[in-house]
């Protein structure tokens, strides 16, 4: 099963004594001010889940791989994760 | 930004204490974690979603050495950025 944002809410409400749009109103603001952040170019470092990263792309000459056509792609900003080693720990299985 | 700055900013947006702002962030990346672990995928609108790629054991080389060592089969979490996510962050907020 996929988790998705109602699934965070539905946790934040069972355990926490919140009422439904609160647990709501949270987990939308931990997303808007991660989301935030990495808009304004700045890293975002959580302990002991991973690191969020914002790398600038150059400029670069391509090609339209359908009809071979070259064409500039402009420089872009991207947005890497780096898992933090106690989360591939979990996800290996391990602690 | 890092995680205690991220709770502050929860706990004033919110106007939630501290610790309930710490609590609930903690819960958020546990039950994230948890889902990982069991290798199973996120998917938040407009931030992005995570997927459980999984990797062979394979033949490596220690680069400094060239030794042969067997490189254990594993499994690794990858990010994938939302749309909504791309498109801020290329317009630079």
């Amino acid at each position: 099963m996929t988790l998705t944002k109602a699934d965070l809410v539905q946790k934040i409400y069972q355990t926490h004594n919140l009422t439904k749009a609160q647990a709501t109103g949270v987990v939308e603001a931990f997303l808007k001010i991660s989301k935030d952040c990495l808009s304004c170019g700045d890293d975002l470092l959580i302990s002991g889940f991973g690191k969020f990263n914002i790398k600038n792309k150059n400029a670069r000459r391509g090609r339209n791989p359908q009809t071979g056509n070259e064409l500039i792609l402009d420089a872009r900003k991207v947005v890497t994760f780096k898992p933090s080693g106690i989360l591939r720990d979990r996800v290996n299985g391990q602690v | 930004m890092n995680k205690s700055e991220l709770i502050e900013a929860i706990a004033q947006q919110e106007n939630l204490p501290h610790r309930e702002a710490s609590s609930i962030t903690n819960t958020i990346l546990e039950t994230m974690i948890d889902t990982l672990a069991r290798g199973e995928s996120i998917e938040i609108r407009g931030f992005g979603s995570f997927v459980i790629k999984e990797y062979d054991a394979y033949h490596g080389r220690n680069p400094k050495t060239g030794e042969k060592i067997e490189v254990p089969p594993k499994r690794l979490p990858f990010f994938k950025v939302g749309k909504e996510l791309k498109e801020k962050v290329n317009q630079g907020g």
